[in-house]
């Protein structure tokens, strides 16, 4: 979709199927759980799983 | 429904404001100034105390200082301002009401009640684990219930934000897509969630540990999950800035972003990535594989310093767009040159921007270099680091969007506008000072949190350079200077809201705040569509050089310290 200078996204948000990635950008909900999700996953979910395979001390 | 008397039409920018969005905004900008306050005494005091000339503070309350300095300032200075920019860019950019004022009142008073007992139980110096609280340190148990309750404040704040998205939408305040300061507010608050979320799955049993209900906390599981919280507050505040960066450059000069797609994917690459640079802190710590250290700070949080550099290119792309489209197009800098040098909101957003950049911003990546990392790990560079971005980048930017929001929303007169137009520069100076000296410190070694680094009374003895002390002496006269800056702006702030003249017609006409198209710049979609930026790309250029210099430089240190036989 082109960018107007000045005003919203080009063509009617009506009348036209907006692109996959303006949907997700627009959707502040979907940002959330993206925002949310990758962290919790990437970092503190497999972080967390590391430290409990750590062996206990004998 | 929205009701019309609820409502005013602000004369400068043309823009429709909740009159219960300014009233919390207020509320929320001017406690958030005075922890400031209180934070800078206690910051000033750390650098005294690190100076070793001056050395001011004895062990416990040089401790205690630093836990509070680290509080008032990473948390409550900061997440106080942010959700008044979160209400700013929500309810007034989009012309609409805001949702739920009433849970936004109460989520006012959660964060000031939560704020206040922290500061209680670290004054009461029962408290004095310092900002991370690492266990098995532990504090009161007021410290914890403290945090948890400004942390419940702080994501019901950001529920409300949410809510008034989702109003404006329904009562289509605006048309098309949300403009880019929103968009950024947005990601600010997607980042706030996680945060406060991880600060929730660790202090809650940390606060019942203290309470004796817990027998035992691992500590590398509590550094893990605090980090999530500790680093990716500090994400909220890249964010944050980043869009204030937006918007100061549309009021003043009525810049528009070059690309709105770019940027708004620059900010998306924020919200799937940024938290992740949490990793950094727990690069030598030992049970945790490499593959997880480094996806984290290397792999993925690239893809956020992407988003930083298409940032930091689009944000003085827009300005010299925005100026060229008024006139100023002889060379590659007539556009900088001519800049509105005088205005503190302008100065400061570009000091901030450039201070930033060049200072947090590579530093940072150096620091998320698993090899690197090892050469300044838990050194003075960390604490250098933050400051960059965080004093250096985020309160700048926040000191800078104050001279608009005191105008704009409290409808006041700027007082001593000559020590305004000097104030970025002095505070600028100072953080850039605090940052500089500090990274060098901790380049030559200087441990960060460390009452006296002549170990004085240590049984094994143990000398830094002269060159460190010369550091820290640099970084006390810097955090002088810093704080010169910091009380200048509690000045003309306070002196302004309290006792500064009503913003009338004529005052507005003598003193235009927005410039020719700002208010529409701000908060509406669009791009400036031209890449026709000569000055702008010489200056990423020079950013480019210095990076990949500084780089290089870094791996030659770590070849000394480990050098290869």
């Amino acid at each position: 979709m082109a960018e107007t200078p000045s005003g919203g996204p080009a063509g009617d948000p009506q009348g036209e199927r907006l692109p996959p990635m303006q949907l997700l950008l627009d959707n502040p909900f979907l940002l959330l759980f993206i925002g949310v999700a990758v962290p919790a996953v990437l970092y503190t979910i497999w972080g967390v799983m590391e430290v409990a395979q750590i062996p206990v001390a004998q | 429904m929205a009701n019309a008397a609820a409502f005013r039409v602000c004369p400068e920018t043309g823009l429709k404001v909740c009159h219960h969005a300014e009233i919390l905004i207020k509320a929320n900008a001017v406690v958030a100034v005075v922890f400031l306050a209180i934070g800078g005494l206690f910051g000033l005091l750390v650098a005294l105390t690190r100076w070793p000339a001056v050395h001011i503070l004895p062990a416990d309350l040089f401790y205690l200082a630093l836990t509070a300095h680290g509080a008032d300032v990473l948390l409550f200075w900061i997440i106080f301002f942010e959700i008044a920019v979160l209400y700013f860019a929500s309810a007034v950019l989009l012309n609409s009401r805001l949702a739920a004022p009433k849970w936004a009142w109460f989520a006012f008073a959660l964060m000031l009640v939560g704020a206040l007992m922290a500061n209680v139980a670290v004054l009461q110096g029962e408290s004095s684990v310092m900002f991370t609280s690492y266990v098995p340190m532990k504090a009161a148990p007021h410290f914890y219930l403290g945090l948890i309750v400004f942390a419940v404040g702080a994501l019901i704040a950001c529920f409300v934000f949410f809510g008034t998205l989702v109003i404006a939408r329904q009562e289509r305040t605006y048309e098309g897509s949300i403009p880019l300061v929103t968009f950024g507010a947005v990601t600010a608050a997607v980042i706030a969630v996680y945060t406060i979320a991880s600060g929730a799955i660790i202090l809650i049993p940390t606060f019942l540990w203290s309470v004796g209900i817990i027998p035992h906390l691992d500590s590398i599981m509590y550094k893990v999950v605090w980090w999530g919280m500790g680093h990716s507050s500090q994400q909220i505040n890249v964010s944050a800035h980043v869009a204030v960066w937006y918007a100061i450059a549309a009021m003043v000069l009525g810049a528009k972003p070059l690309s709105e797609k770019v940027s708004r994917t620059a900010f998306l690459l924020y919200i799937a990535f940024l938290q992740l640079a949490s990793a950094h802190h727990l690069l030598v710590d030992p049970g945790i594989s490499s593959s997880w250290k480094v996806f984290n700070t290397s792999y993925a949080i690239y893809l956020a310093v992407l988003g930083s550099m298409i940032h930091g290119m689009s944000v003085p792309g827009a300005i010299e767009a925005a100026q060229r489209r008024r006139g100023l197009t002889q060379g590659a800098f007539d556009w900088l040159r001519r800049a509105p040098w005088g205005n503190p909101a302008f100065s400061g957003m570009v000091l901030s921007v450039i201070m930033f950049g060049f200072l947090g911003g590579i530093s940072g990546v150096v620091l998320g270099t698993e090899q690197l990392n090892l050469i300044m790990h838990n050194t003075l560079y960390v604490p250098g680091h933050f400051h960059a971005t965080v004093v250096a980048g985020t309160t700048l930017a926040f000191m800078a969007i104050t001279y608009l929001v005191v105008p704009l929303i409290f409808r006041k007169e700027i007082m001593f506008p000559g020590m305004a137009r000097w104030q970025p520069y002095l505070f600028g100076l100072g953080a850039m000072g605090i940052s500089f000296f500090m990274m060098g410190a901790g380049t030559l070694g200087v441990s960060r949190r460390h009452w006296d680094m002549t170990f004085a009374d240590a049984v094994l003895k143990f000398e830094y350079p002269p060159a460190a002390f010369l550091m820290m002496g640099l970084n006390g006269i810097s955090a002088l200077l810093a704080t010169l800056g910091g009380i200048m702006f509690i000045v003309i702030v306070v002196g302004s809201v309290f006792f500064g003249k009503p913003r009338d017609e004529a005052a507005i006409k003598r003193n235009p705040v927005i410039g020719p198209s700002g208010g529409a710049a701000v908060s509406q979609y669009g791009g400036e569509a031209t890449f026709n930026l000569p000055g702008t790309t010489i200056l990423v250029a020079v950013f480019f050089v210095s990076f990949v210099l500084y780089y290089f430089i870094n791996w030659k240190y770590l070849s000394e310290v480990w050098p290869l036989r």
